[in-house]
């Protein structure tokens, strides 16, 4: 299972992030989350778990145990899966009340990260997020 | 044989001060402007000719009567005769606007499949078409009972035109194809495939959304029966294009779209219809747009333009000659006919990265599958990072996508 959502946490990034005072830093910084976020298993990666919106390929799939959603997720592209890390760090082994309480438009902002990504890829991102917000209001 | 060809008198540079968009900063870098087979910029005359129609003509076209509307009939009319003059159509009414070479190619097949196709026609594509001139003959095809096939392309992303003369029978009744693949840069020789589709009977459209900014093309000497293209890759504003066709073809056509514009007397015992280019116009046109394509043209007009092919060809090979000279760099799409485009991956990196990365030191190029899904997957790739270069790129904007690409290894790879 991933650190993320456990060990490294939402403010965990937005802390470290503001570190940074130039971009080569802060992608590098995402880069390296991405590194951390477990491969998903081959078998896993299906149509069904395929995040559409996405210029790049972005896999995401979820389990629920003891009350708490679990998610896994993998991309084909570095940047992207950097970005999953940084979106599950918010989301990972929350219970589907945290999941919807969390406000993720404000994360974002403070991330001050979306701005650097084309609304294409914004937008891919995004759909990762209603795909997991949708899990919660499902669970 | 000496150069027949004086590069001399085009002036990369001084073109540059025509585009103001050029001059900026993106991300704290000046712009590396290099997504012209996306979008080209407009020129300053471009630009005014917009502005002027609307501080000082706007009104409606053909019909007002007064003296704005018909400076703005005068101005839009003129435009046509000039897009006319620009792709030697015989006469300005063979020249319908559309929004766009989409628009253009579903006109096509919505009136001319419509009142045509029959169960077991065949429609020939090449296999390296963009989604537009692929999907709106498969929907009408399945309307029809016809087929849409694909021509195959060869490993260097050429046309196999020895395959195509095998794919040719008297069923085919239309060839679409595209003179430049947007996704590879690819030169298409279409004549050959405009007078092999005429050999069996069928016709041919031509797609030259990726033609028409880099050289002039002559409708008449292609011998094709339907020309689509967009101006916003000519130079002139967005949602405008223009669909030419023989003149017997577009007068036999049902109208595309019902509305004002297009018909002559309109009763519930029947309506009649406007004659061209009118009939296919249904509505009010995009004047200001019309305008502004006019004036791209003009502007084309009065520039070297065999001068900044040239430049652009060398532009091409310089970067070429950059990718073979930098390790891990494959270029998708090596015919020996080509634009100004260069297709490629960094091997190990997604494109994706690669484009975003570019971006964070001012580079603009387009990545992913340049909606050519089918030639992408006969290459095996999900994608490319694509840079295209227009005239107003210069040598020192492909040392930046070099800079950039070096940088961009340095986190990916």
């Amino acid at each position: 299972m991933s650190r993320f959502g456990t060990e490294i946490t939402s403010d965990d990034i937005v802390d470290t992030l503001s570190f940074f005072d130039n971009w080569e830093d802060r992608y590098k910084y995402i880069i390296d989350l991405g590194k951390e976020l477990p491969p998903l298993d081959e078998a896993r990666r299906t149509e069904d778990n395929l995040v559409r919106g996405c210029q790049s390929q972005v896999w995401l799939v979820s389990d629920a145990r003891d009350g708490k959603l679990f998610f896994e997720a993998d991309s084909d592209a570095f940047i992207v899966k950097g970005l999953l890390a940084v979106v599950l760090a918010a989301y990972n082994a929350k219970t589907p009340q945290e999941v919807s309480d969390f406000d993720v438009e404000a994360y974002f902002a403070e991330l001050n990260l979306l701005k650097h990504l084309s609304v294409t890829r914004g937008n891919g991102l995004r759909a990762m997020v209603t795909r997991i917000q949708g899990t919660a209001a499902a669970s | 044989m000496s150069e027949q060809i004086n590069p001399v008198t085009f002036d990369a540079e001084r073109v540059r001060a025509d585009f103001p968009i050029l001059n900026q900063e993106v991300n704290g870098h000046p712009l590396v402007y290099l997504d012209n087979a996306a979008t080209t910029q407009k020129p300053r005359a471009v630009i005014q000719a917009i502005v002027d129609y609307y501080e000082h003509d706007n009104s409606n076209v053909h019909r007002g009567a007064h003296a704005l509307a018909d400076r703005a009939t005068e101005k839009f009319e003129g435009a046509r005769v000039k897009v006319a003059n620009f792709i030697n159509a015989p006469q300005a009414r063979q020249v319908i606007w559309t929004r766009g070479t989409t628009e253009g190619i579903n006109l096509v097949a919505s009136s001319w499949g419509r009142s045509n196709l029959k169960a077991g026609d065949r429609i020939l594509v090449s296999a390296m078409e963009h989604h537009s001139n692929i999907v709106p003959w498969q929907l009408i095809a399945e309307e029809k009972g016809a087929s849409v096939e694909p021509v195959p392309v060869l490993e260097d992303g050429s046309i196999d035109l020895d395959a195509f003369a095998a794919m040719l029978d008297e069923r085919v009744r239309l060839v679409a194809c595209g003179h430049v693949s947007n996704a590879l840069g690819t030169i298409n020789p279409v004549q050959d495939v405009v007078r092999m589709a005429h050999a069996v009977g069928a016709l041919a459209l031509i797609d030259g959304a990726q033609a028409v900014g880099h050289w002039a093309v002559d409708v008449q000497a292609l011998d094709c029966d339907f020309y689509v293209f967009s101006s916003h890759k000519l130079f002139g504003p967005t949602g405008l294009g223009v669909l030419y066709g023989k003149e017997s073809l577009l007068d036999a056509m049902p109208p595309y779209q019902g509305g004002g514009e297009m018909i002559e007397s309109v009763s519930f015992a029947g309506t009649t219809f406007n004659q061209l280019p009118y009939k296919f116009e249904a509505g009010t046109p995009d004047i200001a747009g019309v305008i502004g394509l006019g004036a791209a043209v003009d502007y084309l007009q009065s520039m070297d333009r065999a001068g900044a092919a040239v430049h652009e060809a060398a532009l091409l090979s310089y970067a070429e000659e950059r990718a073979k000279a930098t390790p891990g760099i494959r270029i998708v799409g090596t015919a020996q006919q080509k634009t100004s485009v260069m297709s490629f991956l960094l091997e190990g990196a997604h494109p994706n990265d690669v484009g975003l990365l570019l971006d964070q030191q001012g580079v603009a190029v387009r990545t992913g599958n340049h909606c050519a899904q089918p030639i992408m997957e006969q290459f095996g790739i999900s994608g490319t990072v694509r840079a295209s270069f227009s005239f107003y790129n210069t040598r020192a904007d492909v040392d930046r996508l070099f800079e950039a690409l070096d940088k961009a290894r340095q986190f990916l790879v």
